[in-house]
């Protein structure tokens, strides 16, 4: 073991910090989401969440110790094996799995439930941070962006067989790394071209507008461009192709599950069905927005304690947040997860080696990710996805593998002094 | 290149935190309906209505109370049946019942209580309640109707029901609101204000299930609901339940009062119904159902109809006449009947005479002096002028109005003026010969029974009557009763006239109704008929008794029954017996009454 290993002063003390107050931030939540004013019980009582919260917070306590003692070499050694033991749990899945929901999603060992999608997020990240290392790696070749591309792909599809759409979108989160990585712009100028498309193409009634609007641009952008009849002819197709796709939303809209098109179209109008479909939203909204700008006081908010709000422990815990302590507490723990962000940014550019710095990205786009989607669906800016908000929400298998995802950067970046200088 | 590209994330993460924080600035400090929907969500306004105050009689017998019935209500949105047979089972109700019940909740509303079984009765409610644990989205609402020991005094006590649109616009207080039961007629809409209390209000958290979370913010904002006022009423039970008796299967009214005080002891309007039929559930059944027969059980006659006053108005004549001296005792008058019809009698009478043998043409000749005073040399000007300083005076004994009893819709009959002649038969074209029919109680003259049971109070009391009313006391409190109750009414006549008016009533039973007259209490009466034009005529007697010191003064009506001596003296007489004596020493002239039938 290398001396260096465990330099207690260069831990990253302000990321551990902020972990450490989102963590209590959202155990103090939780305890006011189960609270019951008529029957009263200390915020330790294991019988009820936040007890239950407490220890499993003094497991990823436990967590975070091994993953600090252990050699930081562990990690990207063993990276890709971890990688393949997580995608061999993730096969089983669908077959052993407990089902909940018409899901297979969680392991059941006793008293202990796993959500193997979870875990294997951070499985992801040390696969591809250990994948793209190498100096020749490059993100704008064809076949690099393919490796890339695999390694993504594999858990996706496996999470899917599950079928769990939520935990498998998350996935598409390493896109944020893969943009700093070097994937080429206009990957996300045609993917966000495609998201907006979509987005219009579900929200305008009749598609012959948008049809009309796409025509338009293309034969501006013609226009304005080298007359060319090549350039002519690509754009003709691209915005035909635009058309088409345009039309077949629709179409693939139709072929989704009920509950799925339902999500998407609450998104649109969530007073369509205020009772149904768009109670999870309507309801959300309303706990949120009752908070006013200093919220109703700890343990003093209605929607969240008289379970107006579905999941509030869970995935909808930002309501018991934006309820009882409004706009200022929102602030707060936006602002820490934006500090926390904006941390990991500045650590990640920091590392001396490529395994070391395309880890930190992995961490920061999955966070981001799920803080971003998390929150905009309690505010009905986005389809209800069932994510857990990291560090914050109830459950063990969230606050794990989030730990254990962060931890190990924090641990990465610690021992950054005794890594080999393979940045290029 | 990809210098830039941290940046960009950086820029994307502060971003998408502005964009998130941007959008909850906007639903939690910007938009404060989502507070509204909060509150209507989780915050529910439970309405505390209060019990309502109960009905006694003079005696302090219980008239009306409040009896609690039970509906099982349904919430559509969380009722799981479960097994449907054991259910009907357990609630006493069929297959087919359940269904329907449960198609109008569901259709109603899903997530609001409907009924599912309406009035559970008491003895099913203990058994019932055990099994409404097994089944969610079933729960007991307690309600009261209003409920009556005796099905008796109908029209005087009226009865509650739901407010209509109407009602609730003009309720500028704004204390009602849809689905409130109110007074609608009779005591329960005259006293409405003090028997229905004060609502309550609780403010109560519930979740999302509808359950009970306990009082908002500590029941800071609650108002306790304040029971309504008891009432007692100037009706006697006793009396009015054989006075229903007496008048079962006939047409009319019986009015009683106390002279000296005005309290009506009973008020009979035949045909009568169970005032237990228009509570609870079956309210607009029944009263739809009562309100088309033919024989209208909810007009209420003592108040509501009208009749010429026939020949009891001569008594007022009289006293007029004495009054203005016009009239002595010893006046007299030939039974002329080549002006007017009349019976057998010894002519010509005086004054007294003309009472006790209810004699028409000295009223068509009294009456004539009475109006023709040679004020004015015009004959026409001078019937005018005469006629209404007549009406003024006879405006006095509470006539040509509403008298002002505490129940809505009191009808005041009428006395005519010099306009109406007028209007009818244009100015200066009409004369005494034209009016004459007023002397004797006729013609364009109404009068309801209770002015008439008034009349006699005035008769009792020499001179001066009370306002007639049901309120006897409030919370047990006489001095609470309206002020204008309290107020004593002068007629304008001497008491001394009365004198010989009350000895010529008395006389006069032995004359045309000496059926009515009781061994050792004098009672002192007048007969009338009231002419139909659509049938038998109807029996009409007024009386006070004892004639020393009158306790009660009663008019009865009986229609179609011929003329008053019959149906209606004896009726009255039995009354009287009744009221002051308790009991009744004719059983015979009882059995007469109830053998009437003068219903065709």
């Amino acid at each position: 073991m290398r001396e260096a290993d465990i330099n207690i002063n260069r831990v990253d003390w302000v990321v551990v910090s902020i972990y450490f107050a989102l963590v209590f931030i959202g155990w103090f939540n939780i305890y006011a989401a189960v609270f019951d004013s008529q029957y009263p019980k200390a915020i330790f009582d294991l019988s009820i969440n936040s007890g239950q919260q407490l220890v499993r917070m003094a497991a990823a306590v436990v967590i975070i110790i091994l993953i600090m003692v252990a050699d930081h070499r562990f990690f990207e050694n063993l990276s890709l094996y971890i990688y393949i033991a997580f995608m061999l749990l993730l096969l089983a899945t669908p077959f052993f799995g407990k089902l909940v929901n018409g899901q297979r999603a969680w392991f059941e060992f006793g008293p202990i439930q796993v959500q193997p999608g979870e875990f294997a997020k951070f499985a992801t990240a040390l696969a591809l941070a250990k994948v793209m290392e190498r100096p020749t790696f490059d993100l704008s070749k064809k076949n690099y962006q393919l490796i890339a591309f695999g390694v993504l792909l594999l858990p996706i599809a496996l999470i899917l067989l599950q079928p769990d759409t939520g935990t498998a979108m998350v996935y598409f989160a390493f896109l944020i790394m893969f943009y700093r990585e070097g994937l080429p712009a206009w990957y996300y100028i045609l993917g966000l071209g495609m998201v907006t498309v979509t987005l219009l193409a579900l929200a305008i009634e009749n598609n012959l507008y948008l049809a009309a609007a796409i025509l338009a641009i293309t034969g501006i952008l013609i226009f304005l461009g080298k007359r060319t009849w090549q350039r002519a002819l690509a754009f003709s197709l691209i915005g035909l192709g635009l058309i088409a796709y345009s039309y077949s939303i629709d179409f693939v809209v139709s072929k989704l599950p009920d509950h799925q098109q339902n999500r998407i179209m609450v998104l649109f109008n969530p007073d369509i069905d205020p009772l149904g479909v768009g109670w999870n939203v309507t309801q959300s909204k309303i706990a949120i927005g009752s908070g006013g700008l200093l919220g109703k006081g700890y343990l003093e908010g209605t929607q969240t304690k008289f379970d107006f709000v579905p999941e509030q422990h869970t995935d909808f815990i930002f309501c018991t947040l934006g309820e009882e302590f409004g706009w200022v507490g929102s602030l707060v723990v936006i602002g820490l997860f934006a500090a926390l962000l904006y941390r990991l940014v500045l650590m990640a550019e920091r590392q001396k080696t490529r395994f070391s710095r395309i880890y930190g990205y992995c961490v920061i786009s999955i966070l981001m990710f799920h803080f971003m989607i998390n929150i905009a669906m309690t505010i009905g800016l986005f389809p209800v996805v069932g994510i857990p908000l990291p560090f914050f929400s109830y459950g063990g298998s969230s606050l794990w593998s989030f730990t254990i995802l962060l931890f190990i950067f924090v641990k990465l970046d610690a021992s950054r002094a005794s890594q080999l200088g393979r940045l290029n | 290149m990809n210098d830039q590209r941290p940046v960009v994330i950086i820029i994307f993460i502060f971003l998408v935190s502005a964009v998130l924080l941007t959008k909850l600035f906007m639903i939690q400090v910007v938009d404060d309906s989502f507070l509204k929907k909060a509150e209507r969500n989780a915050i529910q306004r439970v309405v505390d209505h209060p019990y309502r105050g109960l009905v006694y009689d003079r005696n302090g017998k219980l008239m009306v109370y409040n009896n609690p019935i039970f509906d099982l209500m349904v919430v559509p949105k969380e009722f799981k049946v479960g097994d449907t047979t054991r259910f009907c089972q357990i609630f006493g109700i069929t297959k087919e019942q359940l269904i329907e019940a449960y198609t109008a909740a569901k259709n109603y509303s899903r997530v609001k209580p409907s009924p599912l079984i309406k009035q559970v009765s008491t003895t099913n409610f203990a058994r019932i309640q055990d099994y409404l644990i097994d089944y969610p989205g079933v729960f007991i609402m307690t309600r009261s109707v209003r409920s009556y020991p005796l099905p008796i005094a109908s029209h005087a006590l009226g009865y509650i029901g739901e407010i209509s649109s109407g009602q609730l616009d003009r309720d500028s207080a704004k204390y009602y609101k849809q689905g409130d039961y109110v007074g609608l007629s009779g005591i329960e809409r005259y006293y409405e204000n003090d028997l229905r209390g004060v609502k309550g209000v609780k403010y109560k958290m519930v979740n999302v299930r509808g359950v009970d979370k306990g009082p908002f913010k500590d029941g800071e904002y609650d108002t306790a609901s304040v029971a309504g006022k008891n009432i007692t009423s100037t009706i006697d039970m006793d009396l009015q339940l054989y006075g229903e008796m007496l008048m079962n299967g006939k047409t009319g009214s019986v009015v009683a009062i106390e002279p000296k005080t005005g309290e009506i002891l009973a008020m009979i309007s035949a045909p009568f119904y169970d005032p237990n039929v228009l509570t609870g559930a079956e309210f607009s059944k029944n009263y739809r159902k009562l309100n088309g027969e033919v024989s209208k059980p909810l007009f209420n006659r003592p108040i509501m109809a009208t009749y010429p006053p026939g020949s009891i108005f001569k008594i007022v004549q009289s006293l007029i006449g004495l009054e203005t001296g016009i009239l002595k005792p010893e006046t007299t008058f030939a039974c002329n009947r080549s002006l007017v019809a009349c019976h057998n009698h010894p002519s010509p009478s005086n004054l007294f005479g003309a009472i006790r043998n209810s004699c028409n043409p000295y009223y068509h000749q009294a009456f004539r002096q009475i109006i023709n005073r040679e004020i004015s040399s015009n004959t026409f000007k001078d019937t005018e002028i005469g006629l209404n300083e007549w009406r003024d005076r006879v405006l006095k004994f509470g006539l040509g109005g509403s008298l002002g009893v505490d129940m809505p819709n009191e009808k005041g009959g009428s006395i005519p003026s010099s306009k109406l002649y007028d209007r009818v038969y244009g100015s200066g074209r009409w004369k005494y010969s034209t009016i004459y029919s007023l002397s004797i109680g006729q013609g364009e003259m109404l009068v309801t029974p209770l002015q008439m049971a008034n009349l006699a109070a005035i008769f009792a009391n020499k001179g001066y009557y009370y306002t007639p009313h049901l309120i006897k006391a409030i919370e047990g409190d006489p001095s609470q009763i309206p002020a204008n109750y309290r107020v004593k009414n002068e007629v304008g006549i001497n008491p001394m006239h009365f004198d010989l008016i009350q000895d010529a009533m008395a006389e006069a039973l032995y004359g045309t109704a000496n059926r009515a007259v009781l061994k050792d209490i004098v009672i002192a009466g007048k007969t009338g008929t009231a002419q139909n034009p659509h049938g038998e005529d109807h029996s009409v007697f007024i009386a006070f008794a004892p004639k020393e010191d009158p306790k009660i003064a009663i008019a009865v009506y009986v229609e179609n029954a011929g003329w008053g001596g019959r149906a209606a003296a004896s009726t009255a007489s039995l009354m009287i017996e009744k009221y002051l004596k308790g009991e009744i020493s004719r059983p015979a002239l009882q059995d007469y009454v109830l053998a009437g039938n003068f219903i065709y």
